[in-house]
């Protein structure tokens, strides 16, 4: 039975796309037949994060609106053949999608895949509240800051009113997994801790993402971190996190900062 | 947003039954417009103005009728007969209020409570004029609850509390933890920074003294 997941949050710049090009990687290396949807219209991202950029030839509007068959827009993944893209529309904008044709996309979409995996844009307009409508399970991206925290709320409470599941009175399953985030800062009480994250949205954790080059180096040559670094610690935890949405009970992990010799002999200070 | 009230035959009988409710609940029709659908009633009905001059002296604002037949005597005097919508007005739920509005319990008939079993999440809006909300998880930054009565947080409030909106000054605003923006009753109210920081954080109470808002610490 496939499962139809949407990766969003409502802030922009939080990870969402970085996220889903990693959950996705990291899926589809554990077997899984998954496919990567960027509902950014406009604003698309997903094809430069998964490296597919210069094989785009159709895209999501053209299938939506019959121009073109799935099959051809359909981008496969040359490092892992069960990892597909399907891009967005980059000339085009949120209001070229229709409510029907998503519909029939994604139903589509159900029967070749596992798991469906969209990208949903920032926002609460239509571009996020279609990426979302036909979700079974959503994971809400969320970095340990105030701003984003709230947005996240928000989005949350869209998910139980205006998805498909919940208008027939169905739960959807929602996962929080926290991103950027800062050992260091953590450490230096600069940023808000899990726990009151976890306390102000009231939703499972997924898990948590460090901020680490090596997520910024993967999206600069186009490569999910779960492929380009999979031993780095971003990618265990996105590894972790795949696992757990596949139904795996698995210890969620803490990114500790770590300080050598130095840092423990110099480490505290006396202000 | 106006009542419709639609008398049957015998009208003795649905007079009565009207008395009832009025009895049950005296406060129902205070101040709200009623719109009388005539429809209902056979065309030889012997005294339609009769019939609404008894509504007047029951205290009933009668704005316009609707479904009225043009045969009849002296109905125009009581406004302006409304468009035939074709789609009569929803049913009303009527609560039963007690007539004594202190004692404890309300037996059976309509709630006027709210329970709210879920967290109210940013950008959602609560509102309940016909009593009390309860919330039983958080009420989020970005969030609201109205209620017309008190309101009760068993989880944090960190949005909007707004009680007493139909002019209940006695109303008041409990949380399990206080992190609000804006706490409200009767039309009074205190933002983040007026509240005492001593209180941030803990289990209060709000309720008006007068014209001032008094909020202590539950604990």
């Amino acid at each position: 039975m496939a499962k139809v997941l949407v990766v969003t949050s409502g802030k922009g710049g939080v990870g969402k796309t970085t996220s889903t090009a990693a959950l996705g990687a990291a899926l589809a290396q554990s077997g899984e037949n998954v496919v990567v949807v960027d509902f950014d219209v406009g604003l698309r991202n997903l094809d430069l994060i998964m490296g597919s950029e210069r094989r785009v030839v159709y895209d999501l509007i053209n299938v939506v609106q019959g121009d073109a068959k799935l099959n051809q827009a359909l981008i496969r993944d040359k490092r892992v053949e069960t990892l597909s893209l399907l891009p967005a529309s980059q000339t085009r904008d949120k209001d070229a999608l229709t409510p029907e044709g998503v519909e029939r996309v994604v139903g589509e979409l159900r029967e070749k895949f596992d798991w469906v995996i969209c990208d949903s844009p920032a926002g609460i307009e239509k571009g996020a509240l279609l990426a979302m409508r036909h979700a079974d399970v959503a994971v809400v991206v969320t970095n340990p800051e105030v701003s984003s925290v709230r947005d996240s709320d928000r989005i949350i409470g869209m998910l139980d009113s205006k998805t498909v599941k919940a208008e027939k009175g169905e739960r959807i399953e929602k996962h929080l997994l926290l991103t950027r985030y800062d050992p260091a800062r953590a450490a230096r009480s600069e940023m808000l801790k899990t726990d009151d994250v976890l306390e102000i949205l009231s939703i499972p954790l997924l898990g948590i993402i460090p901020e680490s080059e090596e997520v910024l180096r993967a999206s600069n040559i186009g490569a999910p971190v779960t492929l380009n670094s999979p031993s780095s610690a971003a990618a265990r935890a996105y590894f972790d996190a795949a696992r757990r949405l596949k139904g795996e009970k698995v210890e969620i992990v803490v990114p500790l900062q770590r300080t050598g010799i130095i840092g423990k002999l110099f480490g505290r200070r006396v202000a | 947003m106006a009542l419709v009230l639609a008398p049957e035959l015998p009208l003795g009988e649905w007079l009565a039954a009207l008395d009832a409710q009025i009895d049950r609940s005296p406060s129902f029709f205070e101040g709200r417009p009623v719109v009388v659908d005539l429809a209902g009633l056979p065309r030889e009905l012997p005294d339609a103005a009769g019939l609404l001059q008894e509504l007047e002296r029951r205290g009933i604002h009668i704005i316009g009728t609707e479904g009225a037949h043009p045969s009849w005597q002296g109905i125009e005097a009581w406004g302006r007969p409304l468009p035939n919508a074709g789609k009569p007005g929803r049913p009303i739920e009527v609560p039963d209020e007690p007539r004594d509005t202190s004692a404890a319990a309300d037996h059976g008939g309509e709630p006027n409570s709210l329970v709210i079993e879920e967290p109210v999440r940013s950008g959602q809006s609560i509102v309940f004029e016909r009593g009390d909300v309860t919330v039983l998880g958080s009420v989020a930054s970005g969030a609201e609850v109205m209620a017309g009565g008190s309101i009760h947080i068993y989880g944090t409030l960190r949005g909007r509390a707004i009680a007493g909106i139909a002019g209940n000054g006695r109303a008041r605003v409990f949380c399990r933890k206080l992190q609000a923006e804006l706490v409200a009753i009767d039309g009074v109210y205190q933002t983040a920074d007026d509240m005492p920081s001593a209180l941030i954080g803990r289990p209060v109470q709000a309720w008006l003294d007068g014209e001032q808002m008094k909020m202590t610490a539950l604990d």
